[in-house]
């Protein structure tokens, strides 16, 4: 692991295995930052959950054939802004191609819904070419006056 | 008679059985497999179950946790029974909404609320 820790931004690298103590760790580390700059616990909520379904579809999908591989983590965050970089291993795939899992025909399925939640609460969060690492961003609301 | 690692607590009460999380963060794909395999069990042990699974007290919960609640949801009608869910947070119910599950569910603030709507 790598991280810097600035008065600006905190950035990190990490190597997290398909561990629940590992993930938790990895989860942990990011919301220490996102709590150090004060972010609202509503931005804490969409990070979170859009981490979590991020590592999940890096390990169940991209690594479906690379048991025990790990999935890199990067991120950095600023008083205004999150950028994290989840990337695995794998052949990639065709973020396209995943059903719209709130059509009618597709509601009942048992999965499909993390792409949706990511994209629902992350400013942005676009795959690369092969589809083997996407990248989000989040953008701190407006604070109250 | 519930395991201590089990991962829900269970409340009969006439004919409806009420279900509640013990773990705040409902994330693990194991322990969610676990949560759907102790509900099944419950489902499975009565002719027309009649369900509530209360939120209260969960603070973050996975696509994959929706979907376990889905296969529960079927596991219910196959066998006849209601399911109904209670005292689910607004940050909660928001993920219920981005993926129209809050349309397939039906959702009561209260587990009171949702017993009474039993048929």
């Amino acid at each position: 692991m790598t991280s810097e820790r600035s008065d600006t931004a905190d950035t990190a690298t990490l190597a997290v295995p398909n561990e629940p103590k590992a993930i938790d760790d990895a989860q942990a580390r990011l919301v220490a930052s996102l709590e150090r700059f004060e972010y609202p616990k509503a931005s804490l909520f969409a990070i979170r959950l859009s981490l979590h379904e991020a590592m999940s579809n890096a390990f169940l999908h991209g690594h479906r054939n690379l048991p025990g591989v790990p999935v890199s983590l990067e991120f950095e965050v600023d008083p205004d802004h999150v950028v994290i970089t989840v990337q695995d291993q794998g052949e990639g795939f065709d973020p396209a191609s995943v059903p719209d899992p709130t059509l009618d025909e597709n509601i009942e399925r048992g999965c499909g819904r993390g792409l949706l939640l990511i994209r629902a609460y992350m400013t942005s969060a676009e795959y690369n070419r092969k589809g083997n690492s996407l990248r989000m961003t989040y953008a701190r609301p407006p604070r109250a006056r | 008679m519930p395991s201590p690692d089990s991962r829900i607590r269970v409340k009969r009460l006439d004919s409806v059985t009420q279900v509640e999380f013990v773990d705040r963060n409902i994330l693990d794909e194991a322990n969610i497999q676990m949560i759907g395999d102790e509900i099944a069990a419950l489902v499975d042990a009565v002719p027309s179950p009649k369900l509530v699974i209360s939120f209260a007290n969960v603070e973050h919960l996975s696509s994959a946790a929706l979907g376990t609640l889905i296969t529960i949801n079927n596991r219910i009608r196959g066998r006849s029974g209601q399911l109904r869910l209670s005292h689910i947070d607004p940050q909660i119910y928001e993920v219920f909404a981005i993926t129209r599950l809050n349309k397939l569910f039906q959702i009561h603030e209260t587990t009171d609320e949702a017993v009474k709507s039993f048929s």
